[in-house]
C-alpha cells in the first residue's frame, strides 16, 4: 500500500505526522530491539509517553495518564500474547493502538473494522472473483486481508471494536493468534507469521448487544484497561493537545484557544459523567451518554471551528454551547431534563458561568 | 570513639521483617557459629528466649504491658521471615546463648508523655487508635493503646503514608535507599543489589557493606531527629552497646549483633562508657511483664496500623519459603486460587503471566520482577483486565493471612488476666463440667454477668452459650446461658490476645474490625451484639458503617430484614439502660428508607416472593410497633398508599389492609368496601385469593378471639349477592383451608355465637351460669394487678 502525499490527506495516519519523531528515536534508540520490530520496547514507551532525546528531538506525549498502563501494553506485544484494549468508549483506546503500531510496525494501516457485518475475509482472505472463474484458484486470485498481510510482512495489525464482530467471525482469529499461520487449503498453502506479527484490538466494555469473546480467544489477549483520565488538569491537558493537533491537521484558522473556556467543557463533561460537582459538595444526574474525553475533544474542536469562520475569532461560550448540548442530550427527553437541571442548579450559580449560563439556555431553548 | 574488636563483635545489620536479610543473617551466623546472640528487643523478654525451640509458630509477638494496666503496651512482632526471628531459631537450635539489646521496656512504658508525644508509635491492634475510652479502670489511657514502640524498632515510625522522611530512614534505612535507586519493592533491591541473583555458599556476607553504607548515610544526613525523638534513639543506642559491653567482659569469643541497620555504626564505634552511663541514667522505671502472643500477618501489614510494618507480609512470607522461582511459584498459586474460584485459568495462562512480568520487569529496566510486576501480570492476563477480582485475590495473597502460636506453658497474657481478673468480679468461675445460668438483667451482676459472656462470644470464646435463642422478643430482661469452659477455649483467648490487652476492648477491637467492610444484615447483628457486650466504644463505627451501608444498598428486602434485629437492640437498650439514642436514629433513619424503597420493591412479584415480601412487611411492622412514634406513622403512611395500590400483588395490598385495620387507621366500613372490591367480579380470581390470604395469614386462632375481626369479615360474606358468593367461594375455601380443623371449627363455633341474639356485645357478655364466689378470687387478684380497689365480694 503506497502512502499519498501526507499533506492532503484530511487525517494524516500516526507513523506520517510523527514521522520525525520516530525517526530520531530510531536513531537514537541503542537497546536491544525485538525481531521485527523498529524500536526497542523501551523506545516505544517513550514514544507514547513522551520525552526528550539526548540529541534534543523533543518527543510529544501520545498517551497522557498511567505509564504503567503504556508498560504493561508494550510488553504484552514483546512477548508475542495478543493486546486487548479495553474501555469505555473516548479512552483512546483506538488512538493508542494506532500509536503502537506506528512506533513498532512503522505502520498503522493494517486495520480491520469491527462491524456486525464483518465477514470472514476481513480476517482471513477473500477471492478476485473474475480471476477466480478465469484461472481457478492461484495465488494471484488471493485477496489478503489486513491481518494476512501483517502476518506475512511481520507487522502488527489492529482489529477494532472486535466485540461488534460475529462470534463465528472472532473465532477465525483463534487459529491465527494459537498457530501464528493461516492455512489456505484452497491452494494447499498457509501463510506463517513473520517476526513481528501480533494483534492489538480494541473492544468496548460499555455497549450491550455485543458479542462477547469466547474465553478460547479471550485467552489469548492480555488485557488491558485504559482508564478515564483521572484528574480534571489531566483531561483537560489531553483536550488541550488534540485539540491543537486536530486544528492544524484541518487547518482551521489560528483561534486563539482560551484555557478558560476548556476547562470549563472538561468540568462539564466530569461533573455530568461522575454525578458530582468538582467541589464534591453537590450531587448531580448523569445523563445516558459516556461523555468521554474524545467528545469534549469534538465539542472544543467544533467551538473554534465556529468561533473562526462566524464569530469574531476568539473561542466563546456560546461557540461550545452548542456542540456541549448535543453531546450532553443523547435521548431528547430524560437527558434533557438532565441538562437543564445541570444548568439550574450548578451553572447559573457559579461565578463567571454567567455567559456560559445564558448562551446554553438559548440552545436549549 | 573506639572501634570495637570486629573478630569478637559482628554486627548484622538487617532490614525489619526483611525476608532479604532474613536469609542473609541466617548464612552468615551458620558461617560464624557466634556463642552469643543479641538481638534488637526488649531485655525483659530474656527468659522468653526459650520458648522458641518449644513450640511457637511465627508470626507471634513479644509484648510487654504493665500489669494492671493494659493500656500500656507494647508489641515486638516477628514473622517467619524476620531476620530476629531467624537468629532466635538458630540460638534455639544451636543451643546458643540469646539475648536482647534494647532499652528496656520498662524505661519506655514508663514515659507517660511518651504516649501522647508525636513518637508514640503502633496502632493499636484493633487498628483504631482511638481506644481512649477503654483504659481499664477510666483514668487517662494513653492515645495510642498499644504505648510506645509498638514494633522492634521503638523509634515509632510515622508509616510511609505520612511520609516522614526522618522516622523512615531509621527504621527502614535500606527501603528508604532502595527506593532512592528506583524500586517499587526493596526486598527486590537487596535481591539484586545486595545479594545478587542467587544466594548460595560462597556469595560473600552483605554485613560489612550494609555497615559501611550506613556509616556514609549518618554521617551525610544525621538521622534527622530532634528533641524527645532523638534522645531516646540515643538512649536506645547507649543501651545496645551498654548490653555489649558487659557481653565482651564476659569472655565471649564470638558476638553476633541483629539489629536494624541504621544502629550498626553505632554499635561499631562506642563513646566513652561513662557518656553511655549518663544518658541511661535516671530513666523512669515501671513494672513490667513479658509474654508471647500469636500474631497475624494481617497485624503485620501496615494497612491494620502496625506502622512499623510490612505492606506486603504475605509476598515476604512466599519470597522467604519458596526455595526458587519466587514468581512462577507466585503465579501459579494465583491461578490455582482463581480456579477454587470457579474461574477459567489454565497453566497457558500462568506461563504467559510469567513471560509478561519478565519483559515488564526489563520494560523498566529491573533485573527481577518484583510485586509491581507480579500485580500487572495477575490483572492482565490471570484476570483477563477484570480489575475488581485481581485486586481482590491480590490483597488475600499479598497478607497472606496466617496466625501464630504458643505452647500452653506460655506466660498468661493481660487478656487472660483480666478475665480471672472479671471472673472473681462477678463470681463466675470457670468449670469444665456444664452447668446452666439464668440472669436477670435487671440486676447489677446480673447484667456484668451477661455483659461478659457477650463479650466474651465475640471475641471466639465460648464459654456461655446462649440457650432459647437470646433474641427472641420475649422476657428481654431474662437471658439462659449454658457454661462449659473447655481446654482450648484457654487458647481462644490467647489467640484472641491479639485483639487487646483487656476484654473490653480487645472485643471492640474486634468488633471493629468485622464491621469493616461487613454487610447490612451482619451489621446491624453487630449492633444488637454490641448493645449486649456493652460495647459503647464500637458501637458508634458499627453503626456509621451501618448507616454508610444503608445509603448505599438498593436491595430493599436486605434493609427490610436489616430493621427488626435493629429495632429489637433499641428496645434491649433500654432495659440493660444503655443509651440506646444514636441506635434509635439509625433504626428510624432504616425505616425511612424502607418506606421510599417499598412502592417499588412490590412490582413484579410472583407468589412466593410476594409471601416472602409478607413476613417482611410483618417483621417491620413489628419493628415499627417498637421505634414508635413519627416512624411508626410514616411507615402505616406507605402502607396506606399500598393498601389501594393495584399494581401492587394482592397478598401484600390484603395484608398492608390488615395492619392499618389492626393499627386502628382503617374503619370498618372502608375495610368492608375494600374487601369486597378486591374480591369483586373485575378482579382475577388468583388475585382476589391471594388478597384475602394476605388479609387473613396466619390469623386463624385470631379470629377465635377478635370478634371484631369475625363480624367484620363475617358481614362482608354475608353482604355479597348469590352470584359473587358463589365467586368468592373457592377463594375463602382456600383460605381457610390453610387453618388447622381445630382452628376452624373453633371459628365456626365463634360465628354461631355471633348470630345468636344478645350476643351483640361479644365475647364478654356474661353468661348466665356465673358463680360469684367461686370467681371471686380471681376477680380480686386480677383486680390487685391492674392496681384497682378490691371489689367487695358479693
Amino acid at each position: 500500500m503506497s502512502h499519498p502525499a501526507t499533506g492532503a490527506a484530511l487525517r494524516p495516519h500516526a507513523e506520517q505526522s510523527y514521522a520525525d519523531e520516530l525517526a530520531a528515536l530510531e536513531r537514537a534508540d541503542s537497546r536491544p530491539r525485538p525481531p521485527g520490530w523498529r524500536m526497542s520496547p523501551w523506545a516505544v514507551t517513550q514514544y507514547i509517553l513522551g520525552g526528550k532525546l539526548d540529541d534534543g528531538t523533543e518527543i510529544t506525549p501520545k498517551y497522557i495518564g498511567h505509564r504503567r498502563v503504556v508498560e504493561i501494553a508494550v510488553a504484552t506485544l514483546a512477548t508475542d500474547r495478543a493486546l486487548l484494549l479495553l474501555g469505555v468508549p473516548g479512552t483512546a483506546k483506538t488512538w493508542l493502538s494506532e500509536h503502537l503500531a506506528a512506533a513498532i510496525s512503522g505502520d498503522s494501516t493494517l486495520l480491520v473494522q469491527g462491524t456486525a457485518g464483518t465477514a470472514e475475509e476481513a480476517i482471513r482472505y477473500g477471492w478476485n472473483y473474475a480471476r477466480l472463474l478465469a484461472e481457478g484458484p492461484s495465488q494471484a486470485a488471493l485477496v489478503p486481508s489486513p491481518v494476512m498481510t501483517a502476518m506475512a510482512d511481520g507487522r502488527l495489525a489492529r482489529v477494532e471494536e472486535l466485540t461488534r464482530i460475529p462470534s463465528d467471525v472472532q473465532d477465525a482469529l483463534i487459529t491465527v493468534l494459537s498457530e501464528k499461520a493461516l492455512p489456505v487449503p484452497e491452494l494447499s498453502t498457509e501463510v506463517q507469521a513473520q517476526r513481528g506479527f501480533n494483534v492489538i484490538a480494541t473492544a468496548n466494555d460499555r455497549d450491550r448487544g455485543v458479542n462477547d469473546l469466547s474465553s478460547a480467544l479471550r485467552r489469548r489477549f492480555n488485557t488491558v484497561v485504559l482508564p478515564v483520565p483521572a484528574t480534571i488538569d489531566e483531561e483537560i491537558d489531553i483536550v488541550t493537545r488534540r485539540v491543537a493537533d486536530l486544528g492544524r491537521s484541518l487547518e482551521l484558522p489560528e483561534v486563539p484557544t482560551s484555557l478558560a473556556e476548556i476547562r470549563r467543557v472538561v468540568t462539564v463533561f466530569r461533573e455530568l459523567r461522575q454525578g458530582v460537582t468538582a467541589d464534591g459538595k453537590a450531587k448531580v444526574k448523569s445523563p445516558s451518554g459516556t461523555l468521554s474525553t474524545a467528545e469534549a475533544i469534538s465539542v472544543v474542536t467544533n467551538g473554534i471551528a465556529l468561533a473562526a469562520h462566524f464569530g469574531d475569532g476568539t473561542l466563546r461560550p456560546a461557540d461550545v454551547a452548542a456542540g456541549i448540548h448535543g453531546a450532553v442530550v443523547q435521548d431528547p427527553v430524560s437527558d434533557s431534563v438532565v441538562w437543564r437541571e445541570y444548568l439550574e442548579t450548578v451553572a447559573r450559580e457559579r461565578d463567571g458561568w454567567d455567559g456560559f449560563y445564558r448562551a446554553c439556555r438559548e440552545v436549549s431553548r | 570513639m573506639a572501634r570495637v574488636d570486629t573478630d569478637r563483635v559482628h554486627v548484622l545489620g538487617v532490614r525489619h521483617h526483611g525476608p532479604g536479610s532474613a536469609r542473609a543473617v541466617a548464612a552468615e551466623l551458620e558461617r560464624l557459629r557466634p556463642d552469643l546472640v543479641l538481638i534488637e528487643g526488649p531485655p525483659e523478654a530474656d527468659q522468653l528466649t526459650r520458648l522458641v525451640g518449644e513450640g511457637l509458630e511465627p508470626p507471634v509477638a513479644l509484648l510487654a504491658y504493665v500489669p494492671g494496666e493494659p493500656a500500656r503496651a507494647a508489641f515486638w512482632p516477628f514473622a517467619v521471615f524476620s531476620p530476629e526471628w531467624v537468629a532466635l531459631r538458630h540460638a534455639a537450635d544451636h543451643g546458643v546463648e540469646v539475648r536482647f539489646c534494647d532499652l528496656p521496656a520498662a524505661h519506655t512504658l514508663a514515659e507517660p508523655e511518651a504516649a501522647d508525644s508525636a513518637e508514640a508509635a503502633g496502632g493499636t491492634p484493633g487498628g483504631g487508635g482511638a481506644d481512649g475510652e477503654s483504659g481499664a479502670g477510666g483514668g487517662t489511657a494513653p492515645a495510642e493503646a498499644d504505648g510506645p514502640g509498638g514494633a522492634d524498632t521503638p523509634l515509632p515510625a510515622a508509616g510511609p503514608d505520612t511520609g516522614d522522611d526522618a522516622h523512615r530512614r531509621v527504621t527502614d534505612p535500606l527501603g528508604v535507599l532502595a527506593e532512592a535507586a528506583g524500586y517499587g519493592d526493596p526486598e527486590r533491591w537487596w535481591d539484586e543489589v545486595v545479594e545478587g541473583r542467587e544466594t548460595g555458599p560462597d556469595t560473600p556476607s552483605p554485613f560489612p557493606a550494609i555497615a559501611e553504607a550506613m556509616a556514609a548515610v549518618r554521617a551525610d544526613l544525621g538521622t534527622g531527629l530532634s528533641g524527645a525523638a532523638a534522645e531516646r534513639e540515643a538512649r536506645r543506642e547507649a543501651h545496645m552497646r551498654q548490653v555489649l559491653r558487659k557481653a565482651l567482659r564476659e569472655d565471649h569469643r564470638r558476638i553476633a549483633v541483629v539489629c536494624g541497620a541504621w544502629h550498626v555504626p553505632a554499635l561499631l564505634e562506642h563513646p566513652r562508657v561513662s557518656e553511655d552511663t549518663a544518658l541511661l541514667r535516671g530513666l523512669p522505671k515501671a513494672k513490667v511483664a513479658a509474654t508471647w502472643i500469636p500474631w497475624t500477618h494481617g497485624r503485620l501489614a501496615a494497612a491494620s496500623g502496625y506502622r512499623a510494618g510490612v505492606r506486603a507480609p504475605g509476598w515476604y512470607h512466599h519470597l522467604f519459603t519458596s526455595p526458587d522461582r519466587p514468581v512462577e511459584r507466585w503465579l501459579a498459586e494465583a491461578g490455582r486460587r482463581l480456579r477454587e474460584r470457579d474461574q477459567p485459568v489454565s497453566s497457558a495462562h500462568v506461563i504467559e503471566a510469567v513471560r509478561l512480568t519478565q519483559t515488564l520487569a526489563v520494560l523498566r529496566g529491573r533485573p527481577l520482577a518484583g510485586l509491581e510486576e507480579v500485580a500487572d501480570a495477575v490483572e492482565s492476563v490471570l484476570c483477563e483486565g477484570a480489575r475488581t477480582r485481581a485486586e481482590l485475590l491480590h490483597r488475600d495473597m499479598v497478607v497472606g493471612e496466617r496466625l501464630g502460636s504458643v505452647p500452653e506453658h506460655t506466660p498468661m497474657v493481660p487478656l487472660q488476666r483480666d478475665l480471672a481478673a472479671q471472673q472473681k468480679r462477678v463470681r463466675l468461675q470457670p468449670s469444665a463440667t456444664p452447668r446452666d445460668l439464668d440472669l436477670d438483667l435487671r440486676e447489677d451482676n446480673g447484667r456484668r454477668r451477661s455483659v461478659l459472656l457477650h463479650r466474651l462470644r465475640l471475641l471466639g470464646v465460648n464459654w456461655g452459650s446462649p440457650q432459647r435463642s437470646g433474641t427472641g422478643s420475649k422476657g428481654t430482661f431474662r437471658e439462659s446461658w449454658r457454661l462449659e469452659w473447655a481446654p482450648e477455649l484457654d487458647l481462644s483467648l490467647i489467640e484472641a490476645g491479639v485483639w487487646g490487652t483487656d476484654v473490653e476492648s480487645a472485643a471492640t477491637a474486634r468488633v471493629r474490625a468485622r464491621a469493616d467492610g461487613a454487610d447490612l444484615p451482619t451489621l446491624t447483628a453487630l449492633a444488637e451484639k454490641c448493645l449486649h457486650a456493652d460495647l459503647t466504644g464500637a458501637i458508634g463505627g458499627v453503626l456509621a458503617a451501618l448507616t454508610a451501608r444503608a445509603a448505599e444498598d438498593t436491595d430493599i428486602e436486605r434493609l427490610m430484614a436489616a430493621l427488626p434485629p435493629l429495632a429489637r437492640s433499641v428496645r434491649y437498650g433500654d432495659v440493660r439502660k444503655s443509651d440506646s439514642a444514636a441506635l434509635h436514629r439509625v433504626a428510624a433513619e432504616l425505616l425511612a428508607r424502607v418506606c421510599a424503597g417499598l412502592a417499588p420493591a412490590l412490582t413484579g412479584l410472583d407468589d412466593a416472593a410476594a409471601a416472602a415480601m409478607v413476613r417482611a412487611i410483618d417483621a417491620v411492622q413489628g419493628a415499627a410497633v417498637l421505634l414508635g412514634g413519627e416512624p411508626e406513622s410514616d411507615w402505616l403512611d406507605t402502607l396506606g398508599a399500598v393498601a389501594v395500590r393495584d399494581s401492587a400483588p394482592g397478598r401484600v395490598a390484603g395484608r398492608a389492609n390488615r395492619i392499618l385495620h389492626d393499627a386502628g387507621r382503617l374503619d370498618d366500613s372502608t375495610l368492608a368496601v375494600r374487601m369486597t372490591r378486591a374480591t369483586s367480579r373485575g378482579v382475577e380470581p388468583a388475585r382476589a385469593a391471594a388478597w384475602l390470604e394476605g388479609f387473613l395469614s396466619g390469623s386463624g386462632l385470631l379470629l377465635v378471639h377478635d370478634t371484631a375481626l369475625l363480624a367484620l369479615v363475617d358481614r362482608w360474606l354475608a353482604g355479597l349477592s348469590g352470584e359473587a358468593f358463589t365467586e368468592v367461594l373457592p377463594l375463602v375455601r382456600r383460605t381457610f383451608g390453610s387453618f388447622a380443623t381445630p382452628e376452624r371449627r373453633a371459628i365456626g363455633e365463634q360465628v354461631r355465637r355471633l348470630d345468636s341474639p344478645g350476643a351483640s356485645g361479644g365475647a364478654e357478655a356474661a353468661p348466665d351460669d356465673l358463680d360469684p364466689r367461686r370467681a371471686a378470687p380471681a376477680v380480686a387478684a386480677v383486680a390487685e394487678l391492674l392496681g384497682l380497689a378490691a371489689p367487695v365480694p358479693g
